[in-house]
C-alpha cells in the first residue's frame, strides 16, 4: 500500500470518528495520519518524498522573500522624481540548463516575480530565455544569479 | 481580545495592500513602455492583491475564509506571472519596440526564426 492511499484512509477514519466529514477535517486527519506514520512506520513515507517537500518548501519561501524585495524595489523606483534616469531598460539571453516544460515554466514565473526582471519569452530552440530587466547593472552577474538561485532549486525540486 | 487585535491587524494589512495598488497604477502611468510597465502591473500589484487577501483573511478569522484567502494568493502569484508573460511576448512578437532607454537588447542580434524590431 503506498502512502496516498494510507493517507486517504487515516483522513477518512479521522472523519469517521470525529462525525465530521469537512474538508478542513478530513485534511486534518490527513495531517495527523501522516505524523502517526512517521512515528510507526517510518518505512512506508520514503524519504524522498519528505525531503522534496522540504525543498518545494524551501524553494516557496525564497519566492515569497524575493517577490517582497521586488515589489518594494519596484515600487521605490517609480516614486522617483527623476525615474527615467534611473531606469536601463534591457533584454537579455538567459542560457537554460532547465530542459523540461515544466522547469522551465516554474523558472520563467519565478524570474518574473523578482527583484527587476521579466520573462519575455523563449527561443525556439529551448537553449535560451529572453528576460527583460527594469535597470541593468551587471549582465553577468545577474545570469549568474538565477543560475545558481533559481534554476538550480527549480531542478532540485523536479528531480 | 484576540478578534480585537485581527481587526486591527486586517486594517494595517489592508491599508498596506491598497497603497502598493497605488504605486503599482502609478508605475503603470510613469513607466516608459509596456515592457518596464508590466514590472509595476505584475510585483507591485500582486504583493497589493496578496496584502488585501490577507487583511481579509484576518479580519473573517474563520478558517474557511483563512483557507480561501490563502488559495487566492497562491492562484494570484501562479496566474499574474503567466499574464505578464503573455503580455510581453505579444508585444515582442507582434515588433512592439522598447522604449529608446533600452541600452542592451540580445534579442534584436539574434539570428533565426523570431520577429525583429
Amino acid at each position: 500500500m503506498n502512502l496516498t492511499g494510507l493517507l486517504v484512509i487515516f483522513a477518512l477514519g479521522w472523519a469517521a470518528v470525529t462525525g465530521n466529514f469537512g474538508v478542513l477535517n478530513l485534511l486534518l486527519g490527513a495531517v495527523i495520519g501522516g505524523l502517526a506514520l512517521l512515528l510507526f512506520r517510518v518505512k512506508t513515507v520514503r524519504p524522498a518524498f519528505i525531503s522534496r517537500a522540504w525543498r518545494i518548501a524551501a524553494l516557496a519561501l525564497l519566492f515569497i522573500r524575493e517577490l517582497l524585495e521586488s515589489a518594494v524595489r519596484v515600487a521605490i523606483l517609480v516614486l522617483t522624481p527623476d525615474l527615467s534616469a534611473r531606469l536601463r531598460p534591457a533584454i537579455i539571453a538567459f542560457p537554460l540548463t532547465a530542459r523540461s516544460d515544466g522547469e522551465i515554466t516554474l523558472l520563467a514565473n519565478l524570474i518574473t516575480l523578482t527583484p527587476g526582471t521579466l520573462s519575455v519569452d523563449v527561443s525556439e530552440d529551448r537553449q535560451r530565455l529572453f528576460i527583460h530587466c527594469l535597470s541593468l547593472q551587471d549582465r553577468d552577474a545577474l545570469i549568474d544569479g538565477i543560475a545558481i538561485g533559481f534554476e538550480a532549486k527549480v531542478i532540485e525540486v523536479f528531480k | 481580545m484576540i478578534l480585537w487585535v485581527g481587526e486591527y491587524a486586517a486594517g494595517v494589512l489592508v491599508v498596506i495592500g491598497a497603497l502598493f495598488s497605488l504605486i503599482a497604477a502609478i508605475g503603470v502611468l510613469r513607466l516608459p513602455d509596456l515592457y518596464t510597465r508590466m514590472h509595476a502591473a505584475t510585483k507591485v500589484g500582486t504583493v497589493g492583491a496578496g496584502f488585501i487577501l490577507l487583511g481579509v483573511a484576518a479580519a473573517a478569522f474563520d478558517a474557511s475564509v483563512v483557507l480561501r484567502a490563502l488559495i487566492g494568493i497562491g492562484f494570484l502569484v501562479l496566474t499574474t506571472p503567466v499574464s505578464a508573460h503573455l503580455l510581453a511576448r505579444a508585444a515582442f512578437l507582434t515588433g512592439t519596440r522598447p522604449t529608446w532607454l533600452t541600452y542592451i537588447n540580445e534579442a534584436e542580434s539574434e539570428t533565426g526564426d523570431k520577429p525583429k524590431y
